[in-house]
């Protein structure tokens, strides 16, 4: 069977699993921003904080995902909830790590007028410093996004949803029938859901983004 | 008719009603030392600041002055010594609350680049609670206030000119109309021209608002022309000199006040006359439009070799010579000469001369409110005003020739 014949001919299948691939990404990558943006807040003031959370960001990138997935299947049983958790892990450490940059990066100055207009703690974070640090912080989101895409594939190892699942089984009978238009098939299926998300990104972070700080 | 002069306090704009909307300060005996250092930034300094002024604040840089100055709003807290703001003792307050009623603008303006100019002036009113119309009238208002064009709301402040931008952070500073306004050295980021400008419109505004102006700045012809007051400070904030700009000039306290005013007093008295003090000439004038013919009969009327030309709303847009004037229909379409030297009635008759010395020309043209023309002031009238001022200057000693 051709390459293209068997995508016709698994195309519901394929098509269920890019869409449970995309949307175990997509709600991954929100729980990751939702969390790297809140540890940032907590560690950008101070210097200790910031090293702190680049060093956190550092070190857990180099973690084998495959080692993180069979520690967590051993407290987790549902395969679902560890990938989740895998990828949140993954995903909110390039965000951490730039929201970190971005808030620091505000003008001290900027912060100062603010606190001189009677703007509290939580309004100047709110009002200025996340809005200013917006576009550095979209970048790791990107970062991320595609990064999660491609851990997700692993995370069948644990049995969890995905086009990685449609991969492991091709591999797993390799020189059989279709194996290899299974590998393909996956990966390509893989590469096109990333462009698609940093695409959908990409113009997120345009909107999202004030005019008057867009480049 | 030869010659006529406008006595200018009759063409003086729209003056404000007089009342004053600022509020007294009060420093007693305010300290702020910082943990592991030995002598206090700020040490045991007092002084009130009279409800309506603008009080200055000079010094060479790390005297204390930004310190003082960041007291009084809180954004340091003293380490000891009170604070009255006309009855209250602002210690007591809730900082954040008492920021929203104290005017802050500071060098570069601090504009938020991600906010449109209408938001910026619109931050503190927000933080109010006051409804979308009311806003909307006052960020209008505001931006009629400082010269800018409604139009300008929407922009971003990296749209805008660092002169445009400054004014937007006087505007955002008077949003909630408060009755004290800190300015830390907040004209220090622009040009020369553009400063002597900013500097003019403020006082201008004072004129009407009669805010307490507390002002920040290592600039001494800035303090001399924009305060009413100045207080020289040396380390640890001590006051050296609390005076009128006229009193500090002439007899300065110490050497220290002396090293501060340096040389050519005089000229530095300049700074206290303002354009309004002095008569003004009328030049000969055309209209956008007019005949050039009857313009060119006017000015030999009265002995003239150039006319200014006026646009519709009477703002001056260039000199043109007689010569000029005899090509047919020159004044149907007049393009304003952007080098036109202009001073306003505001201005003092220091950057008066500036202007005359870089244009070459004797003479400078005087606009009022909405740059409308009110006259011209020539050379002579400013060498005059510095004869009389002579006694008063010989009494700096050092200032001799």
């Amino acid at each position: 069977m051709g390459f293209f014949e068997f995508i016709q001919d698994r195309w519901p299948v394929l098509s269920f699993l890019a869409y449970q691939h995309m949307s175990v990404v997509v709600q991954s990558l929100i729980l990751a921003t939702a969390v790297g943006i809140v540890l940032a807040v907590l560690a950008y003031r101070s210097s200790a904080g910031a090293a702190a959370g680049n060093a956190l960001s550092a070190v857990g990138l180099t973690l084998p995902s495959y080692a993180l997935l069979g520690l967590l299947i051993a407290f987790i049983s549902s395969g679902v909830a560890v990938s989740v958790i895998a990828l949140a892990f993954y995903g909110c450490l390039p965000i951490l790590r730039n929201a970190i940059v971005g808030l620091r990066g505000v003008d001290p100055k900027l912060v100062e007028s603010a606190r001189g207009m009677g703007m509290g703690r939580l309004t100047t974070l709110l009002k200025l410093e996340i809005p200013m640090a917006w576009p550095v912080i979209m970048t790791g989101v990107r970062v991320s996004g595609q990064m999660m895409m491609g851990v997700a594939a692993i995370t069948a190892y644990v049995l969890g949803p995905g086009l990685g699942g449609y991969i492991f089984a091709g591999i797993s009978r390799m020189g059989g029938a279709n194996a290899t238009n299974a590998i393909v098939a996956g990966t390509i299926g893989i590469l096109v859901l990333a462009v698609i998300l940093d695409a959908a990104l990409n113009i997120l972070t345009r909107i999202t983004t004030s005019r008057g700080i867009r480049v | 008719m030869s010659e006529s002069t406008v006595p200018a306090s009759e063409t003086v704009e729209q003056p404000g009603d007089g009342t004053v909307h600022g509020e007294q300060i009060v420093l007693d005996g305010v300290t702020k030392r910082y943990p592991r250092q030995k002598s206090p930034a700020v040490d045991n300094i007092s002084m009130t600041i009279p409800a309506g002024e603008i009080v200055m604040l000079v010094g060479p840089s790390g005297c204390g002055k930004t310190t003082t100055m960041k007291m009084i709003n809180r954004l340091i807290e003293p380490t000891a010594g009170r604070i009255l703001i006309g009855d209250e003792d602002i210690t007591r307050k809730d900082p954040d609350d008492l920021r929203r009623h104290i005017g802050y603008v500071i060098q570069g303006a601090g504009l938020f680049p991600h906010m449109s100019v209408g938001d910026n002036i619109a931050l503190v009113p927000r933080l109010l609670g006051w409804d979308k119309s009311r806003i909307r009238r006052r960020v209008d208002e505001l931006l009629d206030l400082v010269n800018l064009e409604p139009s300008y709301r929407g922009r971003y402040p990296r749209e805008l000119s660092g002169g445009q931008q400054q004014r937007v952070g006087v505007a955002r500073g008077l949003a909630s109309d408060p009755p004290v306004l800190l300015m830390d050295e907040p004209f220090g980021a622009v040009d020369p021209i553009t400063r002597q400008r900013l500097q003019d419109e403020l006082l201008r505004l004072q004129e009407e608002l009669r805010k307490t102006i507390v002002f920040v700045t290592h600039d001494f012809d800035e303090a001399v022309k924009v305060g009413d007051r100045i207080a020289i400070l040396q380390d640890g904030s001590e006051i050296v000199q609390y005076d009128t700009p006229e009193q500090i000039l002439a007899h300065p306290a110490n050497e220290f006040v002396e090293g501060f005013v340096g040389h050519g007093a005089i000229l530095k008295q300049l700074a206290l006359v303002r354009v309004r003090d002095v008569d003004l000439h009328d030049a000969a004038v055309a209209h956008v439009g007019d005949d050039p013919g009857q313009a060119t009969q006017r000015a030999q009327a009265i002995g003239r070799e150039h006319v200014i030309v006026l646009d519709s709303q009477d703002r001056p847009q260039r000199w043109m010579s007689l010569r000029e004037l005899r090509t047919d229909g020159v004044l149907g379409r007049v393009e304003r000469d952007e080098q036109l030297e202009v001073v306003s009635l505001a201005s003092t008759l220091n950057d008066t001369l500036e202007e005359m010395l870089t244009s070459s020309h004797g003479v400078v043209v005087v606009t009022g409110r909405h740059n409308r023309y009110q006259g011209v002031i020539r050379l002579d009238t400013i060498m005059a005003k510095m004869q009389d001022l002579q006694p008063a200057g010989s009494v700096g000693t050092t200032d001799a020739p």
